[in-house]
């Protein structure tokens, strides 16, 4: 940990975008992070050298260009696997995203250990990428599809999963490391325990978690963790699962083509070694590449450091928040259970028109549904406004978004 | 904010108070819409008589610009023939509401803007083609509600 090297001032001038203007030559406050996050010079840099001096295809050729590449790209798992505590290299899997590491388990796993009569349990606060493929799942197979509920504060009810796991019948609990709406914390060790004990996997989607605070898998003890780079300063486009290698080994592949094969005869097929059976064809070797660039800004700062630079901010724009009238904040009030993300609605203004509004004043936020839409049900609204905040976003930052709101008042006369 | 291209007194005031709002029960048409991407959920409803929309409401969730152009919509075509009906445009309904702009300044509020149009021109193809099998008059009512934005 380098708790006194966290210079706000020398990480933003690593992020061109930041010095942006736009609208009315009105300065960019960035406050859509949870979506996706901006890219230093050191990210970008690494592309443009990558197709500039070293661009090839990998795992076949024999020539420079393409060992140089292979190394590069293999150089990004073994950074991923030190950045996590994994264990063993050949189980991550590179994918385009959370949304597809999360479909390969519900096709390549789920398809031959879910069956009739079987409960998979995922919940409220889910994202649509970990809803919809356990619908498709039990749909097709005739599993049941079961829901923890949130309370109140935005967290999980989890006697609802007890009682689920006490039927026995639980393969499988699918379930976020951090609301990408409320920002919720999940009590994740907890979770997993309760799970271990009667032998249901677990899957942890990890795209909100793993840019923002300190994630070791060894510790965590689940089956599958997912999450994509472009969360956390790295590109478009990649993603990775991670999962047991005794899984890994017995799961079919997911998708058939070159790479992930070792023999093919016209009727038969053997399948390559790990990881490289779940990566079939060309690999996005650019940005995986580039990944690696991320990886090694986010170390350098320190993932405890990340972690507590966001929290001073969500209990400053907490604080801040609270004290606006007619804003009504969702999920938990207290900064050290919630991830730097706050979702809310400001009177009964719509939030693509608070959005809409506050943007003319560069500040950029998410309005909608978030694909959640199940939990947008549960809090028995069309849609929330949701900032999100990352390394380089500033307590200013958040006063401009709170100012803004005061146009919005004036604009629908409140 | 005074001068706002979008949120016009006008707009601001049909959003708060919005016309023609609520459910005709049983009516003759009613058609669902939404906007999966900003969360604006509407239904509208049409009453048929004698070739006229004798009647139409509309109800949801929407923004600001949804509620003031489903508001405006419902107020243009209450008595038209369903023949003018189907001959409405959508540069009619922005131009109402000063919002023409929208086509070129956002893509992503236009959608909002539209809704209820697209919802219109669904319901009206329905009710021809399936409602009165006559699909004759439905003419490509259909094709211009997908391909309204």
């Amino acid at each position: 940990m380098q708790a006194n090297t966290y210079s706000l001032e020398e990480i933003r001038n690593d992020f061109p975008v930041l010095n942006r203007r736009v609208r009315d030559d009105k300065k960019l406050v960035y406050l859509d992070n949870a979506a996706t996050t901006q890219k230093p010079n050191q990210v970008i840099d690494a592309i443009t050298d990558y197709y500039q001096n070293h661009n090839s295809n990998i795992h076949r050729a024999v020539h420079a260009l393409a060992e140089e590449s292979t190394e590069a790209f293999e150089v990004t798992r073994d950074k991923i696997a030190k950045f996590l505590n994994i264990q063993n290299r050949e189980e991550i899997v590179f994918v385009k995203g959370t949304t597809e590491a999360i479909n390969l388990v519900a096709y390549s796993w789920g398809r031959d250990n879910v069956q009739k009569g079987d409960i998979v349990v995922t919940t409220e606060y889910e994202h649509h990428s970990n809803i919809v493929p356990w619908q498709l799942l039990t749909q097709e197979t005739g599993a049941e599809l079961k829901y923890i509920d949130i309370d109140d504060d935005g967290e999980l009810i989890l006697e609802q999963l007890d009682e689920y796991l006490s039927t026995g019948k639980v393969k499988l609990v699918a379930i976020s490391h951090v609301s990408n709406v409320l920002g919720t914390i999940t009590d994740i060790h907890n979770v997993i325990k309760k799970c271990k004990n009667v032998g249901a996997k677990v899957l942890v989607d990890g795209a909100q978690a793993v840019p923002h605070m300190k994630v070791d898998i060894a510790s965590l003890g689940c089956d599958f963790y997912a999450f994509s780079a472009h969360k956390m300063l790295g590109p478009t486009g990649v993603g990775v699962l991670w999962a047991r290698k005794e899984l890994l080994e017995n799961m079919r592949p997911f998708q058939g083509g070159g790479d992930m094969i070792r023999e093919v005869h016209k009727h038969e097929t053997t399948w390559n070694d790990l990881p490289y059976k779940f990566e079939a064809g060309t690999p996005n070797v650019a940005d995986v590449i580039c990944f690696a660039a991320a990886i090694d800004y986010l170390t350098k700062i320190g993932m405890d450091n990340v972690r507590s630079h966001e929290t001073e901010l969500t209990k400053y724009a907490l604080e801040k928040m609270s004290k606006v009238k007619g804003l009504t904040i969702y999920g938990p009030k207290d900064p050290q259970k919630a991830s730097g993300v706050i979702s809310f609605n400001f009177n009964d203004v719509h939030p693509h028109d608070v959005a809409t509004i506050i943007d003319k004043n560069g500040v950029a936020i998410r309005s909608g549904h978030h694909c959640a839409q199940v939990l947008m049900e549960k809090l028995n609204v069309a849609a929330t406004n949701r900032a999100s905040f990352y390394i380089y976003t500033t307590k200013e930052e958040v006063d401009t978004l709170i100012d803004s709101l005061e146009q919005v008042a004036e604009v629908f006369k409140l | 904010m005074s001068g706002d291209p979008i949120y016009t007194e006008m707009i601001i005031e049909y959003s708060r108070n919005p016309s023609n709002y609520g459910k005709i029960e049983d009516a003759h048409i009613t058609r669902h819409d939404s906007n999966p991407l900003c969360g604006d959920s509407i239904d509208l409803y049409l009453n048929i008589d004698d070739k006229k929309i004798s009647d139409v409401k509309f109800d949801g969730k929407g923004c600001a610009i949804c509620m003031a152009c489903s508001s405006v919509l419902t107020e243009m075509i209450k008595g038209k023939s369903l023949e003018d009906v189907k001959k409405f445009e959508k540069d009619e309904l922005l131009s109402e509401l000063g919002l023409e702009h929208l086509i070129k300044t956002s893509p992503v509020r236009i959608k909002c803007a539209l809704l209820s149009l697209k919802a219109l021109k669904y319901g009206i193809y329905s009710y021809f083609a399936e409602k009165m099998n006559d699909v004759e008059s439905a003419g490509n009512l259909k094709e211009e509600a997908a391909n309204l934005y």
